[in-house]
């Protein structure tokens, strides 16, 4: 067995190879324990402080006794792969290199909530991670209390989304539902369901195997352990990394051989999460409670480093424009008033809207919140802010002159 | 018990009634749906707010109280 203190997802075989199979997992890590109580095991993942990594940053233990302890009847884990978010790549490699932690997670998760169905739900365009977690479950065979499905989640933002996923696997349809019902109430086939990310149920796999407080060795400041985060946007490949939480932004983009001046703003939390200017992040601790004081999200592990050549008001276009796309198309406020500010954005990219426009979308920015079925318009307008606030000045600019300062050109033909 | 205006926005169609019926308590954007106000309806608005339910031709609009409140999954 290997050493406890380094053993994180990501340790084990090499990311360039195949997916781990279970005799190396197993050999690796030994056997899932056997006959550790459920509140054993809540109370040890809430002792861990682990947050859920799918985006919202909900404490796992607090969220597996709230359906631990329901009266009674059946429950259903889903463990949530769809990884919609276009900037995000840590689960699907977490899925396609190491299927058994995340099937371990699932099947801790269901044991400890007397679950008795188990369904991986991961994107469709994640092939490597479907075939990866598809061989795991044959692997599995025989072994397994629960049944576990694979269900393959359609393409787009919101299929993720816990009352999605539930809505797609009970029928097809992955938009969101309203809530309540929640789902840990009224979930797969009406029962209650946990809806877990995978990244969340493989760090559980490894805190049931190692306790608390081997998490918490790691982890620098308020929030303990590590976590996966994808690193892009700048020079360099970027990609999955596996980090102690508490590294600061600046350390981030030095390990991506990215020099300093070479960035000019970093997307913190991903399409729904946050710009900041590099000045304000660079000493900033990648902590998900220290962020929050900040007003900024770690949601689900994000570090996009904006190049100092590329315009932010361009970038921040595209992302707005994808994200009105990506409405589920059932809310008012969303549907339009999203597609409002996309547009208005990509006006004021090309250098094509006044400053009029400006103060549209921060009209409709602060009109959106809390006014629809599911987050999406709260985490697009949430970017959309955020933006203003880093690129305020260069959206003025566009609007005044209808050129971009930072590429000196003129774009109202582009 | 206090409660509050709620709208179900996956029923809601922006008809824009209930702005009509309760300008001071709901609010419409652009495209006719409905802005609400946090606050608890006061009691001697109840039946005013009630009358709006009753006249929105999607049912979207409700009264709940306010124990309903959002907790995770």
């Amino acid at each position: 067995m290997t050493d406890r203190s380094t053993t994180r997802l990501l340790s084990g075989p090499s990311l360039a190879g195949a997916a781990e199979g279970l005799g190396s997992h197993t050999s690796r890590l030994g056997p899932l324990p056997r006959g550790i109580d459920s509140s054993s095991l809540v109370t040890e993942l809430e002792a861990s402080g682990l947050l859920g990594r799918g985006g919202a940053g909900f404490p796992v233990g607090r969220k597996w006794r709230a359906l631990a302890e329901r009266p009674t009847g059946r429950a259903v884990i889903v463990a949530n792969g769809a990884e919609g978010e276009p900037a995000s790549l840590k689960d699907r490699v977490l899925m396609a290199h190491r299927p058994h932690l995340v099937l371990d997670g699932a099947i801790l998760a269901a044991n400890a909530i007397d679950a008795d169905e188990i369904v991986l739900y991961i994107g469709q365009e994640h092939k490597a991670a479907v075939e990866s977690i598809g061989r795991a479950i044959d692997e599995r065979r025989g072994g397994v209390r629960q049944p576990i499905r694979l269900v393959q989640a359609p393409i787009g933002y919101v299929a993720g989304e816990a009352s999605a996923a539930v809505n797609y696997i009970n029928t097809r349809d992955a938009r969101p539902t309203t809530t309540p019902p929640r789902v840990s109430e009224h979930g797969v086939d009406g029962g209650p369901t946990l809806v877990q990310n995978v990244e969340s149920l493989a760090y559980a796999a490894l805190i049931v195997r190692f306790g608390a407080h081997w998490y918490r060795t790691a982890g620098r400041l308020e929030s303990p352990g590590t976590a996966l985060i994808t690193v892009g946007g700048a020079a360099g490949e970027g990609g999955v990394r596996e980090v102690e939480l508490g590294i600061t932004v600046g350390e981030i983009a030095d390990a991506e051989a990215t020099p300093p001046g070479r960035i000019q703003a970093v997307l913190l939390g991903g399409y729904f999460g946050t710009w900041a200017s590099v000045r304000d992040v660079r000493q900033m601790p990648l902590d998900p409670a220290e962020m929050k004081r900040r007003g900024l999200t770690f949601g689900c592990g994000i570090v996009g480093l904006l190049p100092t050549g590329t315009c932010g008001v361009v970038a921040t276009a595209g992302i707005m424009a994808y994200l009105a796309k990506e409405s589920a198309g059932q809310c008012g406020p969303c549907v339009h008033g999203l597609r409002a500010i996309g547009d208005a954005t990509g006006r004021l990219a090309s250098g094509q809207a006044g400053a009029s426009e400006v103060v549209d979308i921060e009209r409709w920015a602060s009109q959106i919140g809390g006014r629809g079925a599911c987050h999406h318009p709260d985490g697009a307008i949430q970017l959309m802010t955020s933006a203003m606030n880093v690129f305020g000045d260069e959206f003025i600019q566009h609007a005044r002159t209808g050129r971009c300062s930072v590429t000196g050109s003129r774009i109202a033909a582009a | 018990m206090d409660v509050t205006l709620r709208v179900d926005w996956i029923l809601c169609d922006g008809y824009g009634l209930c702005g009509d019926l309760l300008p001071d308590l709901i609010d419409l954007d652009e495209w006719r749906y409905p802005i609400l106000s946090p606050e608890p309806v006061e009691r001697g608005r109840l039946s005013d707010a009630q009358r709006a339910i009753d006249c929105c031709p999607m049912k979207a609009l409700k009264l709940e109280s306010e124990t309903v409140r959002r907790r995770p999954g």
